[in-house]
């Protein structure tokens, strides 16, 4: 038995023989054609066949993988139009009076090469793109037939590289999972992977040609590939194999399915999300819509105070990809123990007792506002609420919804657009439980923000671990918190999730709905195993 | 002779397919439409060049745009960069 390592695109395991794919070789001469006139003619047949090429990639793509790797397609599509690069070519041709092949060889690695020696790491990338389309005009100016590359069974394929295209044209259905020696995780290959679920390894640097006909299992959980796995690996990995298969055809079943209880109690099952890198998660799992949007990104990957059109922007896509779901975006969270260096924080000794969150927003207002515009802006876009984080007093609340009031009123005097929007805070001090009465009357919903509720409740710091034998999650002091909240909430007409980690706690669901929660928040993979313990929980029992 | 300044948010700057659209929107106008990012140029209407520019996030561009329909090209491509980087 081999073992051999790599990185893996997604946890997933793939049985089969290893089939090792070679990408096909042009061979090109520097020939002189003797008729630059014909040579020219099939440069632009060749051209327009691989520009119409790229357009049933992307329709293929589109139903294969969805419209992130299709995207790609449409791109390679402008690359073929470029002016630049087909005059480049047409000179070669006529002027220097090389054959179609040579130019176009010439003159697209040339374009490569420029974007090889760039020193951002994306541009880089889009040099294997040129390739491609290169590729792509080759194939039609040589007449390749590339349909035989991948034989005749199913098979893990083994390649040096895989261009996207190379990607797309594959038959699925021979396809069990991919290896490659290179290869990053923002290739368009790996996101093809991704979305067609297929276990890949990439960065696999101990690929060989011997392996060719083997039998193989690739393990995308431990990113390794074992060649003529013993019977005991082949034993294990099947059962887990199996697992996987049933697990996904559970969920798979449960995609569009209410979250309702069998004796009809409906609660709504949300995502947490940290940005809109997430938008394709929640769709993928399937979620009602987003109960916890944390702001911090835009603070976070930026290195001075993020401008109101940038945090418009993130926000916006977001909240117009998912409309018309809900999506709950909380403002700004950081504290003395995400410090930024733009923010000059202090050190504190005591950082989650500090000098944080809604804390920091009301004493410096116009940073806070910054935000509430962008915030207000994008409610135009979708369905939105907005959520304040560690409230404890009425009076922080009815000082943020002033500064609200104040945000609406200059934006709707410089024109812009402001939409419906629900307001709510996280319930995650137990001040903010014991006044929960007081609060409710102020805003639209709660959402109990279970990790530091639970931290705050029990006075135990989650990050120590010497504290282990104290900590308990399911502490009756949390529960009654919840219970005491809910209550509130529904007094005076506030709706009220959870969107702590307790709330995606399998064995607290039914003790969650049989206390009247009407939403719970969780990470987007946990939303669909969250729905299936909903449908077979059954209150009336 | 209109001039717009912008400073790209996106967190890719102006990649690939983007641009490409980006192009598009300049194709519709007569007017020439050069983008600057320090001491370097290119036609807003050419893919390759455009991106060869290697825009990046937080980097400062200008867009100069002249000819007969420079107002209303102005104005579009202006929309067009505020919404998409």
């Amino acid at each position: 038995m081999i073992v051999a390592t790599g990185k893996s695109i997604l946890n997933g395991i793939a049985i089969g023989r290893i089939k090792i794919y070679k990408t096909p070789v042009f061979e090109i001469n520097e020939g002189t054609a003797e008729d630059p006139d014909a040579e020219l003619k099939r440069f632009e047949v060749a051209l327009m066949k691989a520009i119409e090429q790229q357009g049933t990639l992307y329709e293929k793509a589109l139903k294969d993988a969805g419209e992130e790797s299709a995207a790609i397609f449409e791109a390679h599509q402008m690359m073929l139009e470029d002016d630049d690069l087909q005059d480049s070519t047409r000179e070669i041709i006529t002027d220097q009076k090389h054959t179609a092949e040579y130019a176009v060889k010439t003159a697209f690695d040339s374009y490569a090469q420029m974007f090889a020696e760039m020193d951002d790491p994306y541009m880089r990338a889009r040099s294997a793109d040129l390739i491609d389309v290169e590729n792509s005009v080759l194939e039609f100016l040589m007449g390749m037939d590339t349909s035989s590359l991948q034989g005749t069974e199913p098979s893990i394929l083994v390649a040096e590289d895989l261009a996207p295209s190379e990607t797309v044209k594959l038959d699925k259905s021979l396809l069990l999972g991919m290896i490659t020696r290179e290869g990053s995780s923002n290739s368009h290959t790996a996101i093809l992977a991704r979305s067609m679920n297929l276990p890949s390894l990439i960065q696999c640097k101990e690929i060989d040609d011997s392996w060719d006909g083997k039998m193989a299992i690739l393990d995308g959980y431990n990113a390794c590939v074992y060649i003529d796995p013993t019977e005991e690996i082949m034993k294990e990995r099947s059962a887990k194999y199996e697992e996987d298969l049933r697990m996904r055809k559970m969920l798979q079943e449960l995609k569009g399915q209410e979250s309702v209880t069998a004796d009809g109690r409906k609660v709504r099952v949300y995502a947490n999300i940290g940005g809109p890198e997430d938008i394709e998660r929640v769709n993928e799992n399937d979620a009602e819509g987003v109960g916890l949007f944390r702001s911090e990104f835009v603070y976070l990957n930026s290195n001075e105070e993020p401008s109101e059109e940038f945090q418009f922007n993130a926000y916006k896509r977001v909240v117009e990809a998912l409309a018309p779901r809900m999506v709950i975006i909380r403002t700004c969270d950081i504290g003395a123990d995400k410090t930024i260096d733009y923010m000059n924080l202090d050190k504190e000794e005591n950082p989650a007792l500090g000098f944080r969150a809604i804390r920091i927003c009301l004493t410096r207002k116009d940073f806070f506002k910054t935000q509430l515009r962008a915030l207000l802006r994008a409610t135009a876009y979708g369905n939105m609420g907005i959520m304040f984080p560690m409230i404890i007093s009425r009076w922080e609340l009815v000082e943020a919804k002033e500064l609200l009031e104040e945000c609406k009123k200059e934006l709707l005097a410089e024109g812009h657009k402001i939409g419906e929007y629900e307001l709510g805070i996280m319930v995650e001090t137990p001040a903010a439980v014991l006044c929960a009465d007081e609060l409710a009357e102020e805003v639209d919903f709660f959402s109990l923000g279970t990790n530091d509720l639970t931290q705050y409740v029990c006075a135990i710091d989650r990050q120590n671990a010497k504290l282990e034998k104290f900590s308990d999650t399911h502490h009756p002091a949390v529960l009654k918190a919840i219970q005491m909240t809910v209550d509130a909430g529904h007094r005076h007409g506030t709706w009220v999730g959870i969107c702590g980690e307790l709330g995606a706690d399998p064995t607290l669901t039914e003790t969650f709905l049989r206390m009247g929660v009407d939403e719970l928040s969780v990470n987007a993979t946990s939303v669909l195993p969250l729905r299936k313990i909903i449908r077979s929980a059954d209150l009336s029992k | 002779m209109k001039e717009i300044l912008f400073t790209v948010t996106d967190p890719l700057g102006i990649h690939a397919r983007p641009a490409g659209i980006l192009v598009k929107e300049a194709k519709k106008f007569g007017s020439s439409i050069t983008v600057f990012k320090g001491d370097k140029s290119c036609d807003m209407r050419k893919l390759l060049a455009l991106m060869g520019l290697a825009v990046k996030q937080n980097d400062e561009i200008t867009v100069r745009i002249e000819g007969d329909d420079e107002e209303a090209c102005a104005a579009a491509i202006e929309k067009f960069l505020k919404e998409n980087f």
